[in-house]
C-alpha cells in the first residue's frame, strides 16, 4: 500500500528518537504494544515544575505508520501541559497522517503510549494514575 | 543498475524477452482457435500448442499427453485436489497435505473437507521439512492423495519428494506436488521422483502470467481427475475452455529456456544467494529461516531480530522484497509458514525474503546488502527492543499488553 507523504516524512526524518533518564522523577515512560503483535512503542516525556512537557522522546519497533505515529506524538507533546497532552486523541493522529483503516491501531498505540507515560509520571510524583477507558483495539 | 532492484522473484518473474518474442505472432497473425480442426488458422494454433506441450513435458520428464494446460498453478492445484477427490471417492476420502503449503492447496483441501473429505495437515520440522515418519503414521487405507509441495515459496526448502512419493504409493495413494517454485529452477523429473500429479506455473519461470499446467500421469498408474470446469471438453476432457494459445506458447518457450540454462543458473544464483546471506548474517541477531541444505538456489529468508519487517522494507525502498510480517497482509497475522517452523511471532514479523532471479546481477546483490545493513542498523537504533536487548533485559520477562 502507498504511504502518505506525511508518514514518509516522519519515517524518513523521525523527530525525537532517543532515550530520557527513566529513573528521573521528572520523566514519565510509557511502553506499550507487544513484540509478537509486531509493534512496541516507548514514549517518554520530561515535565517541568509548571507541568509543561519540555521534552519528549520515542523509540518504536513497528511498521512505518507506527514509527510515524510516535514521531508525530512527540512533536505534539513538546510544549504542551500534561493536562492538554491527555487530550490527544488517536483520531487526530489518523487525520494528520492520513492513515488507512488497517493502520488505525498504530495511532491507538501512540495514544496509549502518551497516556502510559503521563501515568508513569503521575505515579512517580505521588499522584493517582488517571483511569483510562479501555482503548479501541 | 536500475533502482528499485527487483528481488521478489518468488512472487513473480519478469518475462524473458525470448519468451515474449515466441508469443507475439500468436496474438495476431496466428490467432486461430487451437480447437478449430477444419482450417489452417486452427491448425497453426494447434501446432503452437502441441510444440509447447512437448517443451513442458520435456522439462519434467513427462510425455506430452500428460500435460493439461490451465490458467496457472492455483487452478492446477484446485483441479488436482478436487478432481482426485471426486474421481476416487469410492476408494477413500482422506487427503494428506502439510501446513506450509500454498493457500491454493490448503484452501482446496478445506473445500474438500466441506464436501465430506477428511484432511490431515502435517506439521513440519523446525527446518521446514516434512517428517517422513509422521507422514507414514498418518497414512490410512482411505488415503487417496498425498499433496506436498516441491519447494516452498517463502523459505525455499525442498521436500524429500522421492521419499514422500514412495510412502504414498506404499499405501496405495496418489502423490501430487505443487512444484510452482521448483520447476525451471532445479531438476524435476516425474518418473524419477514418482510424481502422479504436478502443478506448475509460467510466470514463476520467466513466462507470462495467467498460464500454467497440471501434469497427470498416464501410465503406472493411469491417473484421472474429474473436470472442475464444464464445457467443450478440451484437454482430454479435464479442463474445458478455449486454449490460451499465446500464453501456452510462452510457457513452452519458458520451459525450453529453463531446461537449457537452469543448471548453470542454479550455480550462479546459489553463489549470489550465499554471498548475500553471508554478508547479512554478519549482523548480530540475524537468522536464516528454513533448512539451508535442501533448498532452492535463489531464495534467502532472513529474520533480523528487533526490527519489524514492514518498517524494514520501507527503509529498503530501493529494493523490492517481501516480508513475513503481519503488516504486509490485511489479516495482521504473521506468516503461517514461518510460524509453523516454530518461529516466535516476533521473529516472523522480522523476516525478509530475498528472491533472486535470472536477471539479478552481482552488483545488485552487493547494493542490496548495503541497503539492508544500513536499514537494519538505523531501525535498531530506533527500536526499544534493541535497546533493551543491549541492556541485557530479557524481553520475555516483560508483561506485554497484548492488543
Amino acid at each position: 500500500m502507498a504511504y502518505s507523504d506525511k508518514v514518509i516524512d516522519h519515517y524518513t526524518n523521525p523527530r525525537n528518537v532517543g532515550t530520557l533518564d527513566k529513573s528521573s522523577h521528572k520523566v514519565g515512560t510509557g511502553l506499550v504494544g507487544a513484540p509478537e503483535c509486531g509493534d512496541v512503542m516507548r514514549l517518554q516525556i520530561q515535565v517541568d515544575d509548571n507541568n509543561i512537557i519540555t521534552d519528549a522522546k520515542f523509540k518504536t519497533f513497528g511498521c512505518g505508520s507506527a514509527i510515524a505515529s510516535s514521531s508525530l506524538a512527540t512533536e505534539w507533546l513538546k510544549g504542551k501541559s500534561v493536562d492538554d497532552a491527555m487530550k490527544i486523541d488517536n483520531m487526530d493522529i489518523v487525520e494528520e497522517l492520513a492513515l488507512p483503516p488497517v493502520k488505525i491501531h498504530c495511532s491507538v498505540l501512540a495514544e496509549d503510549a502518551i497516556k502510559a507515560a503521563i501515568n508513569d509520571f503521575r505515579v512517580k510524583n505521588g499522584m493517582e494514575p488517571i483511569a483510562l477507558e479501555k482503548s479501541h483495539h | 543498475m536500475n533502482i528499485p532492484i527487483y528481488l521478489d522473484n518468488n512472487a513473480t518473474t519478469p518475462m524473458d524477452p525470448r519468451v515474449l518474442e515466441a508469443m507475439l505472432p500468436y496474438f495476431n497473425e496466428k490467432f486461430g482457435n487451437a480447437a478449430s480442426r477444419n482450417h489452417p488458422f486452427g491448425w497453426v494454433a494447434e501446432e503452437g500448442v502441441d510444440y509447447a506441450r512437448e517443451q513442458v513435458a520435456k522439462l519434467i520428464g513427462a510425455t506430452e499427453k500428460e500435460i493439461i494446460f490451465t490458467s496457472g498453478a492455483t487452478e492446477s492445484d484446485n483441479l488436482a485436489i478436487k478432481g482426485v477427490f471426486e474421481m476416487y471417492k469410492e476408494k477413500g476420502n482422506h487427503i494428506i497435505t502439510a501446513v506450509t503449503e500454498h493457500k491454493a492447496v490448503l484452501d482446496a483441501c478445506k473445500h474438500v473437507e466441506k464436501l465430506g473429505g477428511r484432511v490431515t495437515y502435517l506439521p513440519v520440522k523446525e527446518d521446514g521439512l516434512v517428517d517422513l515418519e509422521v507422514l507414514e503414521a498418518a497414512m490410512t487405507p482411505e488415503t487417496i492423495l498425498v499433496s506436498i509441495m516441491y519447494g516452498n515459496n517463502e523459505i525455499g526448502v525442498i521436500q524429500p519428494i522421492k521419499e514422500i512419493a514412495a510412502i504414498a504409493h506404499k499405501y496405495g495413494a496418489l502423490f501430487m506436488t505443487d512444484a510452482t517454485q521448483a520447476v525451471g529452477k532445479i531438476p524435476v523429473n516425474v518418473i524419477a521422483d514418482g510424481i502422479d500429479l504436478l502443478a506448475l506455473s509460467a510466470h514463476k519461470m520467466y513466462g507470462p502470467k495467467g498460464v500454467g499446467a497440471l501434469y497427470v500421469r498416464r501410465k503406472g498408474p493411469r491417473v484421472k481427475v474429474t473436470a472442475q470446469m464444464d464445457g467443450g471438453g478440451h484437454e482430454r476432457g479435464m479442463r474445458s475452455g478455449t486454449l490460451n494459445v499465446p500464453g501456452i506458447v510462452g510457457l513452452g518457450k519458458a520451459c525450453e529456456i529453463a531446461g537449457l540454462e537452469m543448471e548453470s543458473e542454479a550455480i550462479r544464483l546459489s553463489a549470489l544467494r550465499d554471498k548475500l546471506e553471508k554478508a547479512l548474517t554478519v549482523l548480530e541477531e540475524s537468522y536464516v529461516n528454513g533448512n539451508v541444505e535442501h533448498r532452492l538456489p535463489h531464495v534467502a529468508n532472513i529474520s533480523f531480530k528487533y526490527v519489524e519487517g514492514e518498517g524494514l522494507m520501507m527503509a529498503m525502498k530501493d529494493l523490492a522484497v517481501s516480508s513475513g510480517s503481519a503488516c504486509t497482509s490485511a489479516s495482521l497475522e504473521p506468516s503461517y509458514v514461518l510460524k509453523s517452523l516454530g518461529l516466535s511471532d516476533d521473529l516472523a514479523h522480522s523476516s525478509i525474503r530475498f528472491g533472486l532471479g535470472r536477471f539479478t546481477t552481482e552488483e545488485e546483490v552487493d547494493y542490496a546488502v548495503e541497503v539492508t545493513k544500513t536499514a537494519v542498523t538505523n531501525l535498531r537504533n530506533m527500536s526499544p527492543l534493541w535497546e533493551m536487548f543491549k541492556e541485557g533485559i530479557d524481553l520475555d520477562s516483560i508483561e506485554w499488553a497484548e492488543h
